[in-house]
């Protein structure tokens, strides 16, 4: 098992070596990979801010419910009776129409076009803060007051949100196409990069076999070529989305003190880097071993 | 140990190397292999050592016939056989040293004793004080001589030598022949391919003689004992 481990562990500095031998072209196949992985992977840095945000300015999800115009009293206390008592709501908060008129003026500098109005034209309305937030549960209530008597309109104060979900759902899976694309891309690379370095090595792969050597045993060092590099792919694209969200937020934060508000994108979570890391290492694996899967068949020593 | 029954190989083109050899090697046995220039030496030892198959014919080495093995099991059937090449097959982008330690890495032998190993190798064949050496500074002969050295580091049950000595002065060539002859002593079977008719005679061991890809009638015991 030591002998096992240290074989291994010659193979990998032998691995490094040969890395090192060629600088130039191994650290320009480390930047395709990175720039290649950086695109997908920081675009979906930025969904996933995007839905944090909204997320967060939703807060807890609210239903409006506005009355008839010709609702009684007797209707608003039924009607704030049955809310109360309903199973799916958590409180319920009454709005008149004489305050809904006075918000309107002190908040839109409407005032002199309300100012104008010979009646007031706005409804009472009731606010439902429900139990959950479940956006089904919220569906689902929603529908059944429409059914009541004297409400005029019910409104789910979350459906932008539930837009912007379905825009951010419609987001990810282009991020998602992107990144099986250019993963194609860069199994290529690794792949031509095997390619080649099998061309030059060809004299070796001939007398190892002539010697006993094992496909597994000639595979190995070429694998872990391809590991490596993937592996260093992946850590350059992991620096070249960090850096875009540093440049990101250095400019954001100016625009965020115009709204006095302290807004700052996230940057990716160790779980998503770890996953980036063994994404692209398992990639090179790929392109190094479909590789030699073609081309190693091809030397055989005469 | 080694044994073909009625072995024809025809290249790709059509040219018949070989024609119907039929021979046997006893285990432990030391056998010369000699003819012309294009009989078909060395297609012979490539036989044994799978790296060409026969048309027909069986080629036995070590009970397991070799024209039927399938190539996952080809490593180990080579890793029994010590091959000295014709053309040396050395490799230029490392030391004699490493060119040495190849054969122990594919086996995966411990570093340390690997290490001596290779050094007893290459003293036996004198290359130890070059060792650190690339092949391409060596002359013809201590290529020759190191291709040796990879072929026995293994302490291979057989040994399969192409024209061993043909690069080597008459010294180097007895020396050759000595430490061949060592490996005979502890029974290791031994099959060399040569030109040079004064070691033929001089060691009086079995002689198989190729002629055109025939196995000539008279191959027998050039002055055996
Ligand atoms: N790969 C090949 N393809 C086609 N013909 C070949 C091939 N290898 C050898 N031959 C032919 O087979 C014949 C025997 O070749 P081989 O190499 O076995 O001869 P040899 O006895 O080893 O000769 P030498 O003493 O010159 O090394 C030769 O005529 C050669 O031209
Ligand atoms: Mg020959």
């Amino acid at each position: 098992m030591k002998n096992w481990l240290a074989q291994h562990g010659r193979v990998l500095l032998f691995t490094v070596h040969r890395f090192l031998a060629t600088p130039v072209s191994s650290l320009l196949n480390i930047l395709v990979i990175g720039i290649a992985l950086s695109l997908p992977g920081g675009l979906y840095v930025l969904l996933q801010n995007i839905q944090g945000m909204a997320e967060q300015v939703a807060g807890t999800p609210q239903i409006s419910v506005f009355l008839s115009m010709d609702a009684s009293h007797d209707d608003i206390a039924r009607i704030n009776k049955q809310l109360k008592q309903h199973e799916a709501v958590g409180r319920v908060e009454f709005v008149p129409r004489d305050r809904a008129l006075e918000q309107l003026k002190r908040t839109t500098g409407l005032a002199d076009v309300i100012g104008g109005l010979t009646q007031n034209p706005l409804p009472d309305a009731f606010i439902v803060y429900p139990k959950k937030s479940d956006v089904q549960v919220l569906e689902v209530l929603r529908d059944e007051l429409q059914k009541w008597p004297k409400l005029e309109h019910v409104q789910l104060d979350s459906d932008w949100v539930r837009k912007l979900e379905a825009l951010l759902k419609f987001g990810r899976l282009a991020v998602l196409i992107l990144a099986i694309l250019l993963s194609f891309a860069l199994v290529a690379v690794t792949f031509n990069t095997i390619r080649l370095q099998i061309l030059t090595l060809r004299n070796e792969i001939e007398v190892s076999k002539l010697i006993g050597a094992t496909n597994s045993f000639i595979r190995r060092p070429f694998l872990y070529f391809g590991l490596l590099q993937g592996l260093l792919g992946g850590v350059a694209a992991w620096l070249i989305i960090m850096m875009g969200i540093f440049l990101l937020n250095s400019s954001l934060a100016g625009l965020a003190q115009l709204y006095s508000s302290n807004f700052a994108l996230h940057t990716l979570p160790a779980g998503d880097s770890l996953t980036l890391l063994c994404f692209s290492a398992w990639l090179g694996w790929l392109g190094a071993w479909l590789s030699m899967a073609q081309h190693l068949r091809q030397i055989e020593p005469r | 140990m080694i044994s073909f029954n009625q072995v024809c190989k025809r290249y790709p083109g059509g040219y018949e190397a070989l024609k119907s050899v039929t021979f046997d090697i006893a285990e432990g046995e030391m056998v010369f292999l000699t003819g012309h220039s294009g009989a078909g030496k060395s297609t012979l030892l490539n036989l044994i050592a799978a790296i060409e198959r026969p048309n027909t014919g069986s080629v036995v080495v070590k009970g397991q016939n070799v024209a039927s093995l399938k190539g996952g099991a080809l490593p180990y059937l080579r890793r029994n056989l010590g091959l000295v090449f014709q053309d040396h097959k050395l490799l230029f982008d490392r030391s004699v040293f490493d060119n040495v330690m190849l054969p122990l890495q594919i086996c995966g032998f411990d570093h340390r004793e690997s290490a001596k190993r290779v050094r007893a190798a290459l003293d036996k064949v004198g290359l130890l004080q070059r060792e650190k050496a690339n092949p391409i500074a060596l002359s013809g002969g201590e290529q020759q001589r190191l291709c040796i050295a990879r072929a026995i580091v293994n302490r291979p049950s057989i040994l399969l030598a192409d024209e061993p000595t043909g690069n080597l002065d008459m010294a180097y060539a007895a020396d050759i022949m000595e430490i061949f002859k060592s490996f005979h002593q502890v029974g290791v079977t031994l099959l060399i391919a040569t030109h040079d008719e004064g070691t033929l005679h001089r060691f009086g061991a079995h002689v198989l003689t190729l002629k055109h890809g025939e196995l000539q009638p008279t191959s027998t015991g050039s002055g055996q004992a």
